[in-house]
């Protein structure tokens, strides 16, 4: 096949377009992993409150707190709660399932941030709804590292 | 992955019936997140805890699934409403066969 | 200095920007005048005063702080029989916490032999001749763990290093060396620590950098490691040749820094990021 000029510009175009390996997650990685977790559903922004350091001295490991208003009843109770990251390697960070007998919708941990970004969290209730708050956070370096 | 891994559970011994619980718990588990690099370039594979179950009396009542952004050493805060005395089991499980358990007995008046 | 700016430029494009933000530190610093004194006495503050409260509350509650894995594994360290001689720790200091009150407070200091040792060292000397076994490798979990749990004895407690007639010389190394520019930054320990201590590099506030708390739990390197690791950061952080560990100069250093931070108040095990 002959190469003209115009299929080299173009394929190197496209060349320059291809993702890299082990690139970090992109807002869209995210939004996919949202979406799996929707499974075609909505989510409205309310009850959930996300709690994250705005600025983080160290990504390494950031106390995260979650907490989503509900009754916590057999009726009305919260079945699970995901953490998705914008700007980690990988968009899942942990996810909670819950249950009428944890009395209050609150979980506390300590994750892993790679960059600064937007944090998001997403509750699923008993009656199939999903509800999600954010957080954003200034994730900054040691000054002084190992390598 | 750690040599030893202990679990150490923060909870209250006796509780009224009703009384919701806060429950904290820590384990000792490097978590690697299969991100980090050894000094002359190689990758060191992922070992992580990837589940945490915490039942009651035999009964599930709260559980976690964990990915890499799980901090080394994790920690969680949960709570759960103090039903019945008897014990409440917190296993962990993860990479490369890892299996934890822990136990604490509850009084509940 | 134009080879300094290639250096930055260099930098920005490999986006190593605490790097670049180094360098540019180094351009600048002749010019930045605003320095103080070395902090003395009451002036002294340990980096914990620095540290958000949620990295301070995860140092104050031993549940909290991912050190305390370290001290347990210590504590059953301090237990285990070792070496040809059959003994452990316990054999000859029964209670650590009554025989190692005090101890980690008055390392580094020089053992009969005329050698200068930092706790670490010291624990490997015990081990080799009073156990009759192999010393740990440096920076390896049981010596971490060991250190980790006789530090934690002492802490609350003064650091006791004074200047004696044994130790001034290698004291007086100690300070060369922290005065003394190195790598290709050239940068001393005092320009940034002692006349810089408070303001900002690379977004964080620069310590006074007084050991308080060693071994530490870094969120950097998640895990614990001594202040001979955290030096060899600093050489690195100057782009000078780390010293080796368990090095005259390491050693020296550390005891300079614990004699600067005398009657200061133990810590460890700390949480640093």
């Amino acid at each position: 096949m002959t190469v003209t000029r115009r299929t080299f510009v173009i394929s190197a175009a496209a060349a320059s377009v291809l993702p890299t390996l082990n690139a970090f997650a992109t807002v869209d990685d995210a939004t996919q992993a949202v979406d799996k977790i929707l499974g075609g559903r909505s989510a409205q922004v309310g009850r959930v409150t996300l709690e994250i350091p705005p600025l983080v001295e160290n990504g390494n490991l950031v106390t995260m707190k979650v907490s989503v208003q509900s009754p916590m009843t057999e009726a009305d109770y919260v079945r699970a709660v995901h953490i998705v990251a914008e700007g980690n390697p990988l968009p899942n960070v942990v996810s909670f399932f819950l249950s009428p007998r944890s009395g209050r919708a609150a979980v506390t941990t300590r994750i892993r941030l790679g960059d600064s970004q937007r944090v998001r969290a997403i509750a699923q209730l008993s009656d199939g709804s999903f509800w999600q708050g954010d957080a954003a956070t200034l994730v900054t370096l040691a000054a002084c590292t190992e390598v | 992955m750690s040599k030893t891994s202990r679990t150490i559970v923060t909870m209250p011994a006796t509780a009224k019936k009703g009384e919701i619980l806060e429950i904290r718990i820590i384990v000792q588990h490097d978590m690697e997140s299969g991100f980090r690099h050894t000094e002359t370039g190689q990758r060191i594979p992922r070992d992580i805890i990837r589940d945490f179950r915490c039942t009651y009396n035999g009964v599930e009542v709260f559980r976690v699934e964990l990915h890499p952004a799980m901090g080394a050493n994790p920690l969680i805060v949960f709570t759960t409403t103090a039903t019945e005395s008897g014990t409440l089991e917190f296993k962990w499980s993860g990479d490369n066969g890892y299996a934890s358990s822990t136990t604490s007995t509850l009084t509940v008046t | 200095m134009p080879w300094v700016w290639q250096v930055f430029l260099s930098c920005l494009l490999e986006k190593r920007v605490s790097l670049a933000i180094l360098f540019s530190l180094a351009i600048l610093l002749p010019f930045h005048t605003s320095s103080q004194a070395d902090p003395v006495g009451a002036e002294r503050q340990s980096s914990y005063a620095l540290m958000s409260p949620d990295t301070k509350a995860m140092q104050d509650d031993p549940l909290l702080n991912p050190a305390t894995f370290a001290v347990l594994d210590g504590q059953v360290l301090w237990q285990e029989i070792a070496g040809k001689k059959n003994q452990s720790c316990a054999s000859c200091h029964g209670d650590a916490t009554v025989s190692m009150k005090g101890i980690a407070a008055s390392f580094p200091k020089f053992n009969a032999a005329g050698q200068l040792l930092s706790l670490s060292g010291r624990i490997n000397q015990c081990r080799i001749e009073h156990q009759g076994a192999t010393p740990f490798a440096f920076e390896s979990k049981p010596l971490l763990a060991l250190s980790a749990f006789v530090a934690n004895q002492s802490k609350g407690m003064p650091i006791t290093v004074e200047r004696t007639p044994a130790n001034e010389s290698a004291l007086a190394s100690g300070q060369r060396l922290f005065n003394q520019r190195m790598g290709q930054l050239n940068l001393s320990c005092a320009q940034c620590h002692a006349e810089r201590a408070g303001q900002e590099i690379a977004g964080n506030p620069i310590p006074q950098a007084h050991p308080t708390a060693y071994p530490i739990y870094r969120l950097e390197w998640q895990a614990v490691g001594s202040l001979e690791r955290r030096l060899r950061n600093c050489l690195v952080g100057v782009r000078a040749e780390p010293f080796a560990f368990g090095s005259t100069e390491l050693l020296e250093l550390e005891l300079f820094l614990a004699w600067r931070a005398r009657a200061m108040l133990l810590e460890s095990p700390g949480v640093r990021p």
